[in-house]
């Protein structure tokens, strides 16, 4: 079946939805450097005037990987909830863009419309939206995990504190973690990108936030982020694993490139809740995903990079994850070329992950390659916190020195706190007050560190 | 700014310079930015300038040309380029950045040599020009007995470009010399690619990568060729490079974010 478009007389003709979506995507380097975005600004628009037309029904029928060969379609297809997708199913694409805007559609009526969606749907909708239709849409919907803590709750903003070091020196993590506790950061997780990705080396680091965690009682959990592989073989010696850790892609082949299947994560899953380690919840797992991640492996299938991102939201969403990210800057500017598109990616992928049903966060962030600074991401933190995100990840001064790339930092948590009167999870905010981290008013006390001499005391 | 409370009339992140800043042993475990002085919620002023000027320099790493005098090489050197244009249209096509210019591809041609080094760009052309002229002349100490091609140098480029520049010079392998995307704290490291049999087409999976060499804290160029050294040896009795030859402290490689 073909699409089409007619704009002042001119026709516009589309082959399948596949390029109605690819051709309807705001302007972004991947979907060029991949060949199918829009030959010019009208050409883009038309896909829109197209793609507005579209039935919501069609994209159950005209499938942008086949189901033959390709697992995630076959999860998505044999996944789909009919009789929560009956609310909308006789609508387009156009009208269920101004559905979601409605006052009908509040929280509740779109988290039972939530598991009738297909990632092909949620991504077409995005495409017609502006950026402050993506914040007022997302706004209305919470997504409550638990773990240690709860996060996604009203008014709360969780973040992850993210204390890596280029040759993972215990030492030099833990000046980064406590840093960060100091700060009042870390109710999400904390969380190691580790150097060295092998099992040993991520039992060493797992044992040490361990230590840490539970010496000063902290609610909150922790994480090595390392293939599933290796967190698998980490829980079966014994390793104190909290969430498991996982980047996943929109199509088989793509996280076929990451070395992971959908029975992999499975198996992982199964490993970390026979460890029955949460205290006020068990969703245990934790996945990154970014725009690009399917191109870069040359595993897009023709799809533009936003419609594929969203297909890997609905692999999250089949193992009930604790924490979902996207990393939207990190994987360079030949995907999201400069600020505004890192922008527009953030508030894309939150609003989409929040629509399929996840606790969605996100690395705000940029490489130094990017056309992007630190003002964009002051930029994209407050439009996220407006747009009720779950989480966003924060190292020190926002200068990660083991990845070399910038993201938030823990001051900024603070600042999105008093600008938002957002706070952190209600059980770890308990802890901050406990630990007389927090002056009358809630805020961070200035003299906070003097209590780091409480902190690290040797033992005993 | 916020309200001190009243026992942080002395407060040490206020004036770091005290002797009572307990961040002072700390700062000395890692290079990221801890315990930075406060201004309310946020950071001081001095910590804001002291970031900006760190990303300024990485942004100038990215952008400068690769200067080929500034190599200072002695002997034969062949110039190439990548079918990116410009900086610009190598940040945005990496693609392009693979490909040899039809200029570049005509003034290479066919030898014998067991390896082929090029110095390249890639994403800090800096990083070239420091650190790889040591390595290269610490590399040749460490081959007596290999047939090296002369020395190619290699602007925009990306580090599939090798493949194509030593199968036209007729190399059995390459060695790729290539800076990495600047940090804020380091904007002048390397990193090396091993390819064995190289051929347009060869996947990221079939190299072997030596990154982080810099002399600030990271690998030295003398560690490096030696990691190098070995690494040849070992491609050469097995005849193959990438996952099946392992180094004995292997390379961290970040798959998303390599050059």
């Amino acid at each position: 079946m073909t699409y089409r478009a007619t704009l002042d007389g001119e026709l516009y003709r589309f082959a399948d939805l596949r390029q109605v979506l690819a051709r309807a995507s705001p302007q972004r380097s991947g979907d060029e450097l991949a060949g199918v975005a829009a030959a010019d600004p009208v050409e883009r628009i038309a896909a829109r005037h197209a793609l507005a037309d579209v039935p919501l029904a069609a994209f159950l029928e005209d499938l942008p990987v086949p189901y033959e060969t390709d697992e995630v379609t076959r999860l998505i297809v044999d996944t789909h909830d009919a009789a929560a997708f009956a609310p909308v199913a006789h609508m387009t694409v156009g009208q269920f863009r101004d559905w979601l805007l409605s006052h009908p559609a509040d929280a509740e009526a779109i988290a039972a419309l939530s598991p009738g969606l297909t990632p092909e749907m949620v991504a077409a909708v995005s495409k017609l939206m502006r950026n402050q239709d993506l914040i007022a849409a997302a706004r209305k919907i919470r997504v409550r995990t638990a773990f240690r803590n709860t996060q996604g709750l009203p008014g709360r903003l969780g973040t992850r504190l993210q204390p890596n070091h280029p040759t993972d020196d215990p030492r030099g993590i833990a000046a980064s973690l406590l840093d960060g506790l100091l700060l009042g950061v870390g109710d999400a997780v904390i969380g190691i990108n580790p150097a060295t990705d092998n099992i040993a080396n991520g039992i060493v680091l797992l044992d040490m936030l361990e230590a840490v965690r539970t010496r000063y009682a902290i609610p909150t959990q922790s994480c090595v982020l390392t293939h599933v592989t290796n967190s698998i073989a980490m829980i079966e010696r014994g390793a104190p694993v909290d969430l498991v850790f996982q980047s996943i892609a929109g199509t088989e082949a793509a996280n076929t490139g990451f070395g992971v299947s959908l029975a992999l994560l499975a198996e992982a899953r199964d490993a970390a809740l026979s460890l029955n380690r949460g205290t006020v919840g068990q969703d245990v797992m934790y996945f990154e995903t970014g725009q690009g991640a399917a191109l870069s492996a040359n595993a897009h299938h023709g799809m533009d990079q936003q419609t594929a991102e969203v297909r890997a939201y609905a692999v999250a969403r089949a193992f009930s994850p604790f924490l979902v990210n996207t990393v939207v800057g990190f994987i360079g500017p030949e995907y999201l070329y400069d600020g505004k598109q890192i922008i527009r990616a953030g508030l894309e992928d939150h609003f989409c992950g929040k629509l399929m049903g996840l606790p969605m966060g996100c690395d705000v962030c940029y490489t130094n390659h990017a056309e992007a600074d630190q003002d964009d991401m002051d930029n994209l933190m407050m439009l996220l916190t407006v747009a009720g995100v779950n989480f966003l990840i924060a190292v020190p001064g926002g200068d990660d020195v083991m990845l070399s790339y910038q993201s938030l930092s823990y001051h900024d948590m603070l600042t999105l706190r008093s600008s938002f009167g957002v706070r952190a999870a209600p059980e770890f905010e308990a802890w901050l007050e406990g630990m007389e981290l927090l002056d009358t008013r809630g805020r961070l006390r200035l003299n906070a560190p003097q209590a780091l001499g409480r902190i690290i005391a040797p033992e005993g | 700014m916020t309200k001190s409370p009243p026992d942080s009339a002395h407060d040490p992140l206020i004036d770091p310079s005290t002797e009572t800043d307990p961040w002072a042993p700390l700062r000395g475990l890692t290079r990221a930015r801890v315990g930075q002085p406060r201004a309310g919620d946020t950071v001081a002023g001095g910590e804001v300038l002291a970031f900006q000027l760190a990303h300024a320099r990485a942004r100038r790493a990215v952008m400068a040309p690769l200067r080929q005098e500034a190599l200072r090489l002695d002997g034969a050197v062949l110039s190439v380029r990548s079918q990116a244009a410009d900086r610009a249209t190598f940040i945005r096509r990496p693609d392009l950045g693979r490909r040899l210019s039809a200029d570049s591809a005509a003034c290479l041609t066919r030898g014998s040599y067991d390896v082929a080094f090029v110095i390249a760009d890639g994403l800090s052309a800096l990083a070239a020009e420091r650190q790889a002229p040591p390595l290269l002349a610490a590399c040749h100490a460490l081959l007596p007995g290999w047939r090296i091609a002369p020395v190619v140098v290699a602007h925009n480029a990306r580090v599939a470009l090798g493949d194509d520049i030593a199968h036209r010079l007729g190399a059995g392998c390459v060695v790729m010399m290539i800076g990495e995307r600047p940090g804020l704290s380091v904007s002048d490291s390397l990193s090396l690619y091993m390819t064995w049999d190289p051929r347009p087409g060869r996947l990221d999976s079939e190299r072997n990568c030596i990154s982080n060499i810099h002399d600030q804290g990271g690998l030295s160029t003398g560690a490096a060729a030696a990691k190098l050294a070995g690494l040849l040896a070992g491609a050469r009795r097995i005849g193959r490079s990438g996952i099946m030859l392992k180094d004995e402290t292997p390379a961290t490689l970040d798959g998303l974010a390599s050059p």
